[in-house]
């Protein structure tokens, strides 16, 4: 592990040289009929050196740079000799004028790949489409691998899908939305992150804590939205191709296409498949599904700027294969037989939504907006002898009205949102199906001082037909203390009907027997589940030897009124869901430093502890499967563009991880007992992107470099029909280390 | 559930009738405002914004103009004008002090013609 590091930083560090003695810009003009261009021939250079150069045909300049240089000067004949001071190498836009022109120049600073904001009361991440580029695969539960907020886990050995936990807590307790309407839930829950392929993406804010009211009451541990390419301003074309030695192949192809004055269009087509059986550590198991997918999705939209007036229509059509098991299982003659192990996960989804927007021309503070949605989900599958059918359909909607009391410093939203959902659901043939509909009405106010303090304050009431008519109170406060500072707290309360099936199964894929323990309750016989998060964060940026810093301290607390226990660890047969009975809780910190160690090259680091304790049947025990402790590295370089955007493109991410707490297998014979808590691990991640031009560009790059991998991800592979076969206990990577290549070309 | 729509259609329809009875107290003005950069920008939407009875403050950096919708019970053009002063823009009735002047950041400098990056 030492040395592929080393490897790493003796790749990276010639370019870290280079990096600091060199940067670039642009000198432009404005024409007279008011276009930007280039300037050609105009010279710059350090004042009282000799150190200079001319721009090419384009305007651009490429400069050495040197600390003590601090007087850019920029001249041209005809036009107005300008000093610029540089205090730290960066890009430099300016723009020249004619002898006897009023001057300004546009200083244009990198648009940072993950953002965090100082000013807006809420804890948001925004990850850009820079940093999505660095995860090249492939779909969004893969897109936050370079992320330190979000943890990334397999969920289980059978169907090796990633599972993304916040705050310590999975998918369920985040509200994961697509341009702001709730779209991973209910049926979706257990695959719905892998659904998006990640080059539909344009950027995803993550919100910690408990987020807005606008869009419902379900978030719990924080809320993610992403935010789909506009047709209006997407490539007319655009292609990726992916490959990975363990022959998984993507195909992404993306068309846009003005189509009238105010119309564009686009239409995303996604193709996936694994066709290679793998099986790397010779447990006669599939390490990874068989898999194909495609994915088709048209956009529409409609923008009249003049009358205030935004739109989008989407519809979305996505099927979805997963084949798994052992290696010799055959569905057409082994399914629901003892000769070998198998499953099948095959589903079907159908999606359309639209969007409208209307601000005011008269008064430019006021806006509406309407959302609706509707989502048809239906999932067919057997693990073994477990046969799971879900069919959701779901309706969406939600108006908003935004405005301001007095001034732009107090605002406010308000508005009713509607939700309809229908479960078809079995379990072996039981028969689980039920409907939930529920009407809100929602306040949200927010004031800014623009300076050092602001606060939004929500309130939401909710009337549903099986949680109850209920109030969803949520508070942020931001206030800066001094300069480049941001301290920030947040309360709210979150409600939910869990899915307890949709949810967990993985669980499925064992010889557990599910039983639920509490009969009157509305929802599987549970009870709603109920939590108040709290969440005190600081945000402080700061210089350290003239680079610019930020460093983040989270620290946050979720506390269930009412949770659905899934008990593994009553014994190794059972899988228990009852109402919690005492507590539960979730504390998490978190600190992470991001730091430019020099041009074009940053660093993040991260540390995460992670405190999360339920009271199950047994006693209080922490949360099986999840580390207490993490830490985090992520390095990134690139260097300076060139006028075609030609550059080449580094990352590294390193992962550490503590040990986690395994279910209970002790009373399992003893070759099929697990100890108490795994090994700690690392893991590593590097990708290198040559970028050729603006429009075409390949990537290689390889996850897991060292190759750790779970020794027995399944337990009891050798019997999977026995009694204590169990492929959910898995706390690693099944397969060892992958590596791949791709393309990306736009037009 | 009927008490609750009830509720909020008596919150919109307050909210609509007293948008209505605001109408005639709303002046929309445009005026021109000196001013370079992005950082004058958020200090003359921010002055605005700031001064009481101001609804809405946009400055664009092109044509330095800035647009606002104020309640004309509570302010006037002048007194924004003088509020924009004391931050350091000059409009064309009110002037800002050399000594407000003098402490804006060196890329807001607009009256002389010298240009220092930030």
């Amino acid at each position: 592990m030492k040395i592929t590091f080393i490897k790493i930083l003796l790749i990276i560090l010639p370019f870290m040289l280079q990096a600091q003695t060199e940067m670039k810009g642009m000198a432009m003009i404005k024409t007279k009929d008011g276009k930007v261009s280039g300037l050609p021939g105009a010279t710059v250079y350090w004042l009282g050196t000799e150190v200079g150069t001319t721009t090419n045909d384009k305007g651009w300049f490429t400069i050495k740079y040197k600390p003590e240089y601090k007087k850019l000067i920029f001249s041209y004949v005809g036009y107005r000799t300008d000093t610029i001071t540089v205090n730290e190498p960066r890009e430099i836009h300016h723009f020249m004028k004619e002898e006897g022109e009023l001057e300004e120049i546009i200083l244009e600073s990198k648009k940072k790949n993950t953002a965090v904001s100082y000013l807006q009361s809420t804890n948001i991440v925004t990850i850009n489409e820079g940093e999505l580029l660095k995860a090249a695969c492939c779909n969004l539960s893969e897109s936050f691998e370079t992320n330190p907020s979000i943890d990334v886990n397999f969920s289980d050995a059978l169907t090796g899908t990633k599972q993304i936990k916040l705050l310590g807590l999975t998918s369920p307790y985040i509200l994961i939305a697509q341009e702001n309407i709730p779209s991973v839930r209910g049926a979706s829950q257990a695959y719905g992150l892998t659904f998006t392929p990640g080059t539909w993406i344009q950027s995803i804010q993550i919100t910690k804590g408990a987020g807005s009211v606008v869009n419902g009451y379900e978030s719990i541990a924080g809320q993610i939205n992403t935010e789909l390419k506009k047709p209006y301003n997407d490539d007319k074309f655009f292609l990726n191709a992916y490959s990975s030695l363990n022959g998984r192949l993507e195909l992404n192809t993306q068309f846009s296409q003005k189509v009238a004055d105010k119309w564009s269009t686009s239409l995303f087509v996604h193709g996936n498949l694994r066709i290679a059986e793998i099986d790397k550590n010779n447990d006669n198991f599939l390490d990874i599904p068989l898999a194909k997918q495609i994915n088709v999705m048209n956009r529409w939209q409609f923008t009249d700027a003049k009358k205030g007036l935004v739109s989008f229509m989407n519809i979305r059509y996505l099927k979805d294969d997963k084949q798994t098991g052992e290696l010799d299982f055959d569905p057409d003659f082994d399914r629901f037989m003892t000769n070998s192990y198998g499953s099948e996960i095959n589903t079907e989804r159908f999606d359309a939504s639209a969007k409208v927007g209307y601000v005011f021309p008269e008064t430019p503070y006021k806006s509406v907006g309407f959302q609706a949605a509707y989502s048809m989900h239906d999932q067919d599958s057997y693990f073994g002898f477990n046969e799971y059918a879900i069919n959701h359909k779901s309706v969406y909607s939600n108006a908003i009205f935004n405005s301001i009391l007095g001034s732009t410093l107090h605002k406010y939203k308000t508005g009713l949102s509607f939700t309809y959902d229908n479960y078809e659901e079995s379990v072996n043939s039981t028969d689980f199906s039920r409907n939930e509909n529920s009407v809100g009405g929602f306040f949200e106010y927010s004031y800014d001082n623009l300076d050092n303090f602001s606060l939004i304050a929500g309130l939401r009431l909710d009337a549903h037909n099986l949680l109850g008519t209920f109030v969803t109170p949520r508070l942020h406060i931001r206030y800066a203390p001094w300069e480049k500072s941001a301290l920030r707290a947040s309360i709210g309360r979150g409600k939910r009907s869990a899915n307890i099936f949709a949810e967990n199964q993985r669980l499925f894929g064992s010889s557990r027997q599910l039983s639920i323990l509490n009969a009157d309750g509305k929802i599987y016989g549970l009870n709603p589940e109920i939590a108040w998060n709290y969440g005190f964060s600081l945000l402080q940026g700061f210089n350290l030897f003239g680079k610019k810093a930020d460093l983040t301290l989270d620290f946050y607390s979720t506390s269930f009124e009412n949770q659905v226990v899934v008990d593994v660890d009553q014994n190794p047969q059972q899988v228990l869901f009852y109402n919690l009975e005492g507590k539960s809780y979730s504390n998490n910190f978190q600190a992470q430093l991001n730091y430019e160690l020099a041009e074009n090259l940053e660093v993040r680091f991260a540390y995460k502890y992670y405190d999360v304790k339920t009271d199950y049947l047994k006693g209080k025990l922490q949360k099986p499967l999840l580390p207490e402790h993490r830490f985090f590295v992520n390095v990134s370089y690139e260097t300076t563009k060139k006028n075609n955007g030609a550059q080449w493109r580094f990352d590294y991410t390193f992962n550490w991880l503590g040990e986690q707490r395994l279910p209970f297998t002790g009373s399992n014979a003893v070759q099929y007992q697990l100890p108490e808590y795994s090994e700690s691990y690392s893991l590593m991640n590097a990708q290198v992107a040559k970028v050729f031009s603006d429009k075409f560009e390949i990537y290689v790059g390889g996850e897991n470099l060292t190759g750790y991998t779970q020794e027995n991800p399944i337990l009891a592979a050798d019997n999977p029909f026995g009694p204590n076969f169990d492929s959910s206990i898995v706390y690693a990577p099944i397969l060892g280390n992958m590596y791949y290549a791709g393309l990306r070309f736009k037009i | 559930m009927k008490r609750l729509i009830l509720v909020l259609v008596v919150i919109f329809s307050c909210t609509l009738s007293a948008e209505a009875q605001k109408k005639s107290k709303t002046s929309r003005v445009k005026f021109e405002v000196d001013g370079v950069c992005v950082m004058c920008k958020e200090r003359i939407e921010k002055a605005a914004a700031l001064t009481k009875g101001v609804k809405y403050a946009v400055w664009d950096v092109n044509t330095k103009e800035l647009y606002c919708i104020y309640n004309n019970k509570k302010t006037s053009t002048l007194k924004i004008k003088k509020a924009l002063a004391a931050v350091g823009h000059d409009s064309k009735e009110v002037k800002a002090t050399d000594e407000v002047y003098s402490k804006l950041d060196s890329c807001c400098l607009y009256r002389n013609g010298v240009v220092k990056k930030h």
